[in-house]
């Protein structure tokens, strides 16, 4: 028996056909679609004719497993890589691109990565909540180093990795202590924060957010909805230049927000991918969570470097809870780690020791605001150029000056997904279906070519 | 409104404080330590004979060129990772003329070192595989069962080490592995087996094989240590190719974190070995569900130092030449400790020192001997009595010889 089943078991696939007496037949067993290997069960069999029956050897244990579907937003990536028309243009994942197109590496991190080399620093384990000189400036850029919060000890700082990773760290921390509870998501929002919420397990609804009749915020939709909510709901909140809209609340509107989600007793999460992109002002665009924290209320909020520091691949952000006490920060941290931990055990040190240098240096701090304000600027000039394209194209009459109120790296076009279908089949700008473009990837010159694009795919397609 | 009037109110009040991780808590013990003669045999991090963390040369002359090279942008990775990254990845564990790569059966994934291999291996695992239970050696490294159960598999334990000889419980093992439910997913050390050092010899590693083809058990490889056990990247990958050349599938799990020195840069990569190649394709688009949700696309730094590293063949070979360096310097380790002891007279047989393979040594010493070694002697090791030989030099043996031979004497 033994020197059976070694013969088998090391025979190739190719001279499989030849073993026939040795073949192994899988079946589907009960009512279990799954096929299920049994590995004991020896079958001598007549051969088998190729048109009556598909024969294998052994048949994969994974095949009943589906191909699935690119992702929506980096599988646009990948079908722009394919694309060979000259004049196709990847409005697809949000990442910052020059004039000339290229992607673009900011200067102060060149140097941070020079000091990093020169100081031949060592590449030990982080402690599972990552650098901890990372973690305090990251606290400090987000809330003010002044913020009383910050002395009190009242953050619980974890490194995660980027938006997406502190995002999931913090969900897992909701499934595990607020069993039940669920987060009150934008309509639209980012389309992979469905997936996280539904991979840790946490329940999950809409909030009115996106009104297509004023291609403004709803916001008495958005109010409603989050007051109709059980009290102790998270609220998931874009700290600015929402993402896929690009529709922020005012100061006011942020005011009355706060003012509901208090009288319910909802716990906010933010999640602020684009400080500094949204207005140019790093300060700036933390006055919404600043604000919510400055009425003490506790909250959550998810950082990512990627956009604003152009670190997209390192992959770093931090996840931060504001706590009512130091003793609370310092449990929740605690558990932040143990979930870590079974993930992936401690974070990359690359990107955090990068954003170290460059925010804890005052000279690379003040560089990075520079450089800050020129990508903020550039896409500031591109909203305007395409904006006056399309004026200039469209004699329809339509309000196109959505463009220029809309804030951060993308534009909400109002394009349906036929319409969308079409920029890119017949205009090859490809886009997410939702009808958003990242305008960090489009360039004044290619402005007018994308005007067209969308003048067409709004009037001529349904 | 003020802050303080929240304190009474914290929706975080029923968050209790966790207990330090057990292993990585050890350093965490270890760094509050004010004694000069504190000596960290915790976590398996690599030190040289001076007692410093070391950075492999042949990594600082690839961060070089890629921190100096202009053309290199910081673009997300795609979800699955560096592709020159995966396929060398793949070579190197499953060897460069494996069948199974060059039939395209296997798929690829970059993941966060060893930890989010694994984890990213069970998470697809519990959603696709129609088996949710993953056997588990006994011991096993201590954050095997939680990553398994956060996933979503249910563990259970096979036998695996004996304290009677301090080695393998065969006998045990194959009992254990024969009455386990056909399909079953088993959890297979590569090599140095993480804590005890004891690994099967190649026989038994054959009957191992046979026994779960037989049963069409799934074998779930944790590779952290290639190259770090015997010095051979191919010896310290045979029990792997083994199951991978009788046609079969399985898992493996690698990581980078040891034998290229790249601990905090988190490089590691999850293989499937399918039976077809259209099954690995469908496969890999499952494992991208399983990524996007969790942090979308890997970190680029360490997995490029690796590339560099894999496919230049000067840079490969210095680095052989190193990663044997560190390997013969563990080995000497254990050598002189043997040595020290025997010559110290301590009680009881250490030669279990010289016969465990890898980083680490499973003494034997109980949780309190281990308890009054770290309080009277400030050494720090993990309660289960495993101590990392890399964490020894010449200067040290003398002072944990010392706390080993009290230890042993007088307690229980």
């Amino acid at each position: 028996m033994a020197s059976a089943m070694l013969s088998l078991a090391s025979a190739s696939p190719s001279a499989s056909l030849s073993l026939q007496e040795n073949l192994k037949i899988s079946w589907k067993r009960g009512t279990s679609s799954r096929i299920n290997f049994l590995g004991s069960d020896f079958s001598k069999t007549k051969s088998f004719t190729r048109t009556s029956m598909t024969v294998a050897v052994k048949v994969s244990r994974f095949n009943d497993i589906t191909m699935a579907p690119p992702d929506p937003i980096l599988g646009v990536s990948e079908a722009f890589k394919a694309d060979t028309h000259e004049m196709k243009l990847n409005l697809g994942v949000g990442a910052y691109r020059t004039e000339d197109l290229q992607p673009y590496v900011l200067n102060v991190v060149k140097k941070a990565e020079n000091l990093m080399l020169e100081r031949e620093e060592n590449k030990e384990y982080l402690p599972i909540e990552g650098l901890a000189a990372f973690n305090k400036v990251t606290a400090e850029l987000m809330f003010g180093a002044d913020n009383a919060l910050i002395q009190q000890q009242r953050v619980a700082t974890v490194q995660g990795l980027s938006g997406t990773g502190s995002l999931r760290l913090a969900a897992a921390l909701m499934e595990r202590y607020f069993s039940g509870a669920k987060v009150l998501i934008s309509s639209p929002t980012w389309g992979n924060h469905k997936n996280i919420f539904n991979d840790a397990r946490v329940p999950w609804s809409e909030y009115r957010y996106y009104d297509p009749k004023t291609v403004g915020l709803d916001f008495d939709g958005m109010i409603s909805d989050i007051k109709a909510a059980p009290d102790g709901s998270f609220v998931l909140l874009h700290g600015c230049a929402h993402n896929p809209t690009g529709i922020d609340p005012t100061p006011e509107q942020w005011e009355k927000i706060a003012d509901v989600i208090q009288e319910k007793n909802h716990i906010p999460f933010f999640d602020v991918a684009y400080q500094g992109f949204a207005s140019g002002s790093l300060d700036e665009d933390a006055s919404s969570v600043r604000l919510f924290a400055a009425r003490g209320m506790e909250l959550l909020v998810a950082q990512s470097y990627s956009k604003n520091l152009g670190l997209y691949a390192e992959r770093i952000g931090a996840i931060n809870i504001v706590c009512a006490s130091s003793d609370a920060a310092a449990r929740v941290k605690s558990q932040l780690k143990r979930l870590a931990r079974p993930m992936y055990s401690n974070p990359p040190i690359h990107g955090a020791r990068i954003v170290s240098n460059v925010v804890g240096n005052p000279e690379l701090f003040n560089e990075w605001k520079e450089e800050m304000e020129m990508m903020a600027g550039r896409i500031k000039s591109v909203r305007q150029k395409l904006y006056d394209s399309l004026c200039a194209k469209d004699k329809s009459g339509k309000d196109w000056s959505f463009i220029l109120k809309q804030i951060g790296m993308f534009s909400f076009t109002g394009l349906n997904i036929t319409q969308s279908e079409n920029m890119t089949n017949k205009w090859h700008v490809y886009m997410t279906k939702d009808g958003r473009i990242s305008l960090a990837g489009l360039s004044s010159a290619k402005c007018e070519y994308l005007a067209d694009a969308i003048v067409d795919s709004y009037h001529n397609v349904k | 409104m003020s802050a303080s009037s929240d304190h009474a109110n914290s929706v975080f009040a029923s968050v209790v404080q966790a207990p330090e991780d057990p292993i990585l808590g050890v350093t965490v013990a270890y760094n509050k330590d004010p004694s000069p003669d504190k000596l960290n045999l915790g976590v398996g991090a690599y030190r040289t004979e001076e007692g410093k963390p070391l950075v492999l040369k042949v990594v600082r002359k690839a961060e070089q060129l890629l921190v100096n090279d202009p053309s290199r942008v910081k673009e997300y990775l795609p979800i699955t990772g560096l592709a020159d990254f995966n396929k060398l990845s793949a070579k190197l564990i499953f060897g460069a003329d494996s069948l199974a790569i060059q039939e395209n059966r296997v798929t690829t994934v970059q993941c966060l070192s060893g930890t989010g291999s694994l984890r990213v291996g069970a998470e697809f695992l519990a959603r696709h595989y129609h088996e949710r239970t993953i056997y588990i050696p006994q011991p096993t490294w201590g954050n095997h069962p939680k990553v398994f159960t956060l996933a979503g598999l249910s563990v259970k334990t096979y036998r695996y080490y004996s304290p009677n000889t301090r080695g393998l419980d065969f006998q045990g093992l194959l009992e254990d592995l024969g009455s386990a439910p056909a399909g079953a997913i088993v959890l297979l050390h590569a090599c140095a087996h993480n804590p005890t050092g004891v690994d099967p010899t190649s026989d038994q590693w054959e009957q191992i094989r046979q026994l779960m083809r037989s049963k069409g058990l799934l074998p779930f490889f944790d590779s952290a240590y290639q190259g770090f056990a015997s010095g051979s990247l191919d010896a310290d990958a045979a029990s792997v190719r083994m199951f991978v050349a009788d046609g079969g599938e399985c898992l493996a799990a690698q990581s980078y974190a040891k034998n290229m020195g790249l601990y905090g840069e988190r490089v590691g990569a999850l293989s499937i070995v399918c039976k077809t190649a259209e099954v690995a394709s469908r496969v890999e688009s499952q494992l991208k569900l399983v990524i996007r949700p969790m942090y979308s696309n890997p970190p680029i730094h360490g997995a490029s130092i690796v590339a560099t590293v894999l496919k230049d063949r000067d840079l490969y070979n210095e680095w052989t030449v190193e990663l044997k360096a560190m390997a013969d310097r563990i080995i000497s380790m254990r050598k002189q400790l043997f040595d020290a002891l025997q010559a110290r007279g301590t009680p009881g047989d250490w030669s279990h020192i010289l016969k465990q393979i890898g980083m680490f040594t499973f003494t034997g010493l109980n949780a309190n001997q281990v308890a009054f070694m770290t309080k009277e002697y400030h050494i720090y090791m993990t309660s289960d009595g495993r101590i990392s030989m890399a964490g020894l030099s010449s200067r040290t043996v003398p002072n944990l010889t010392e706390a080993i031979h009290a230890a042993v004497s007088s307690v229980a």
